[in-house]
């Protein structure tokens, strides 16, 4: 783990696996750890709304506090320690729509920075939807609303002016 | 040795080998909620409503702690309260609430705790209304997975109790549910439809087949002629929810209620079922003098002979050949009826497996038409006399409709376990005092166990007799007759643990409610004069103008089986 590794998107991955582990006896495993999923899934996908933490942290404790087995004991550990030590890196998730480690694809945002676009249009070019535009020979820029963050652009940039903000 | 005692949110409640905390609590007067307990089952653990917390602030389920002399916890701390409100709005969350529109409604555990619990908001979405949850496909219940909250009881009542076990976990995870072998509609499973599973959901999950708007548009016909044959263990059954006592005899009410809904005449089955004592009296006889396979069994429950076709079939010609009270009155009704309306007859039951026996064709007659119509349960009655808006309480007693108006007690009792046998022995006893009729009392014929034996003589004849009810039960006992370890002349066989006031069909209720049931039966029968079958004259005249071969088209029958 490093500062490319997105705390949240670590949470998500524990979760998603404990879910799939679940036995679905005991209601706060089943249906708690399936709750958790659904927001820590919204959240990386920039939909986090206001109160999620605290919601996950409730869940969190509710079923650590009682679940049957040491699976449901446990489930929730991952969440409620990034919560912990990396409360930021949700709220940036949830409040800015970013992503501090860049990590989470949907929250990416590609900027091209002027000083170095030489306006070749190559990169609109190659996009698949569409979202960049601009004069030749003008610096471009990528509507935000409309790109769908796949990456084209910046490996079709001869001058390495389209950056990951 | 020293009193052992607990405490439990500061009383001091004895411990007096309750099988966990949460009964201990229940006995002290501390009702701790919980879903998936049921004091007649295994102990599952699952829902976690009936965490306790003790002295250092940790927490089990009050369900799965054994009692611990000394020991000091709490049922209602804020930390409980806390969890608990977040286990409903889970709940909820996944359940599709449509309580307005729900079978359940007013009779709802996750109703009734969602209001106690103060739960006013649910923070997760909600998508689990789904079209084609509800498997309709049984005459006896209805299922709803959408209203499933897994806590697990319908499974183990329907393999533990039942021994059928046509039900059962599947998937794992947010995908678990319950499901029948390869996820097939009920109605294709081995199930018996003795609605226990029902008795049991603490939800709107499974729930009696509701038949009342058949009945409804029959009684508004005005060129059919409805009547109806109430069993003897509705009488005990309907008090709580209309405003009287648990347990009370209210056959009189009823009839009035009905005559108000708008039945043209009310019948009690107590009369098919004195019938069905000297038929299945004589039939006996006949086979301890060699006329037939002993031991002979009973043969008034459609669950029981439904498991018998499925699992014993070896045992099928030991079944008494003749048919169900229900199946007996109900020709005698429809020949009776001489008006030139379309005649429908209905039986009021307190079992959802009549529904399937009044369907099955050996019950139909030569037109293929079924000698009764409709079987409603109590339940659906209940809900017919509160739509009818009669106010139950105030009613005057009536009597039921001539010539089948006479009943013994013997026909009364049939409604709970040991009952049909205590019948039998009144009439088959040459001594009818009262003192008697109490030593046949005294035979170990009565209370809930699920296994009773007797031996009586009858002639010179010692007879042994077994009484079981619950088909688990009931399988253990099959398995010891076929193995040889035991012998008996007669078995009476209950699918209900308790027998029919425990029906599918009855209003949910607990334990102790069930006992009141009974005592209400003997009350009952306690109240009529005639105590012995052969005392209906009506019955006994009947029977006599019959011929043999009227007789054998009428009140027996051989069951096809349905392999
Ligand atoms: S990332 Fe994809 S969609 Fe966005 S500007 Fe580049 S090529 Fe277009
Ligand atoms: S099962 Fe209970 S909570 Fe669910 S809809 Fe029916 S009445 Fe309401
Ligand atoms: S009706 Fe009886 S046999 Fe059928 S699923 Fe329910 S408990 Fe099992
Ligand atoms: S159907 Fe009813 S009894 Fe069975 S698991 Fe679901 S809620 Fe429980
Ligand atoms: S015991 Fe009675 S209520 Fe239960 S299935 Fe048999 S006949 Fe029906």
């Amino acid at each position: 783990m490093d500062k490319n590794t997105c705390m949240v998107e670590v949470a998500r991955f524990f979760m998603d696996f404990t879910q799939n582990e679940s036995c679905g006896k005991c209601v706060p495993c089943r249906e708690g750890t399936k709750r958790m999923l659904e927001i820590l899934n919204r959240i990386v996908e920039g939909k986090g709304k206001d109160g999620d933490i605290e919601l996950l942290e409730e869940l969190g404790e509710a079923i650590s506090k009682t679940a049957l087995c040491g699976l449901g004991k446990t489930a929730a550990g991952p969440v409620l320690s990034t919560i912990k030590y990396f409360r930021n890196e949700y709220e940036a998730h949830i409040y800015e729509k970013r992503c501090p480690a860049n990590a989470c694809a949907k929250l990416k945002k590609y900027v091209i920075d002027p000083e170095l676009c030489k306006g070749c249009s190559k990169c609109a070019r190659n996009c698949p939807v569409n979202a960049i535009s601009g004069e030749i020979k003008k610096p471009f820029t990528i509507d935000q609303d409309k790109c769908i963050k796949c990456g084209a652009c910046v490996s079709n940039c001869a001058f390495k002016a389209i950056k990951e903000a | 040795m020293d009193k052992q005692y607990m405490i439990i949110d500061g009383i001091e409640v004895t411990i007096e080998g309750e099988r966990n905390v949460l009964e201990l609590a229940r006995k002290a007067g501390i009702d701790i909620p919980a879903f998936c307990y049921d004091p007649e089952l295994s102990i599952y653990g699952a829902c976690r409503m009936c965490m306790v917390e003790n002295e250092r602030g940790s927490l089990e389920a009050s369900c799965s702690m054994l009692p611990k002399a000394g020991a000091v916890i709490k049922t209602n701390t804020a930390k409980l309260r806390k969890y608990r409100k977040m286990i409903l709005e889970l709940l909820l969350a996944n359940h599709c609430r449509d309580c307005t529109i729900c079978p359940k409604s007013g009779n709802c555990k996750l109703q009734e705790f969602a209001y106690k619990f103060n739960i006013t908001d649910v923070r997760f979405p909600n998508n689990s209304c789904q079209l084609g949850s509800q498997d309709k496909s049984s005459v006896s219940i209805v299922r709803d997975s959408s209203k499933c909250i897994l806590c697990g009881k319908c499974v183990r009542m329907c393999a533990e109790v039942q021994n059928v076990g046509a039900i059962d976990y599947a998937y794992r995870g947010s995908k678990k549910k319950i499901a029948t072998a390869f996820d097939g509609p009920i109605a294709n499973s081995p199930c018996v439809g003795c609605g226990q599973c029902a008795a049991v959901c603490p939800v709107g999950a499974i729930v009696v087949k509701d038949d009342a708007d058949k009945v409804w548009d029959a009684i508004g016909d005005k060129n059919t002629y409805v009547d109806v044959q109430v069993a003897p263990a509705v009488r005990v059954a309907l008090g709580k929810e209309l405003g009287l006592e648990e347990g009370t005899p209210l056959m009189g009410k009823l009839v009035t209620a009905l005559k108000e809904v708008g039945f043209d005449a009310v019948y009690d089955t107590s009369f098919g079922a004195d019938m069905t004592v000297l038929e299945e009296a004589n039939e006996f006889v006949g086979r301890l003098s060699g006329n037939g396979k002993l031991p002979m069994f009973t043969s008034c429950c459609p669950a029981w002979i439904r498991f018998a076709e499925n699992k014993y079939p070896e045992f099928l010609s030991n079944i008494s050949t003749c048919r169900s009270p229900m199946q007996m009155f109900a020709p005698v009704l429809k020949e009776a009826y001489k008006g030139d309306k379309k005649h429908v007859h209905v039986a009021i039951m307190p079992c959802t497996a009549k529904k399937f026996e009044g369907k099955r064709d050996e019950f139909k007659d030569k037109d293929g038409n079924p000698y009764v119509d409709y079987v409603l349960t109590t339940q659906e009655v209940i809900r017919m006399i509160k739509e009818a808006g009669i106010d139950f309480k105030a009613l005057e007693d009536s009597a039921c409709d001539n010539p089948f108006e006479e009943i013994t007690g013997a026909g009364v009792i049939f409604g709970v376990t040991g009952g049909v046998t205590e019948a039998v022995l009144r009439y088959a006893s040459s001594d009818k005092s009262e003192k008697a009729l109490e030593e046949i009392t005294y035979t170990g014929v009565r209370g809930f166990e699920g296994v009773k034996e007797a031996t009586v003589k009858i002639g010179d004849k010692d007879v042994k007799i077994a009484v079981v009810s619950g088909l688990n039960n009931t399988s253990v006992l099959l398995d010891k007759i076929k193995s040889g370890d035991v012998y008996y002349d007669l078995v009476e066989v209950m699918s209900c643990p308790g027998g029919c006031v425990n029906g599918g069909g009855q209003p949910q209720a607990e334990r102790e409610a069930r006992h009141y049931r009974a005592d209400g039966l003997y009350k009952a029968d306690g109240v009529e004069v005639k105590k012995s079958s052969e005392q209906n004259t009506a019955v006994v005249k009947l029977l006599a103008s019959m011929d043999e071969h009227k007789k054998h088209e009428i009140l027996h029958v051989h069951y096809k089986g349905n392999k």
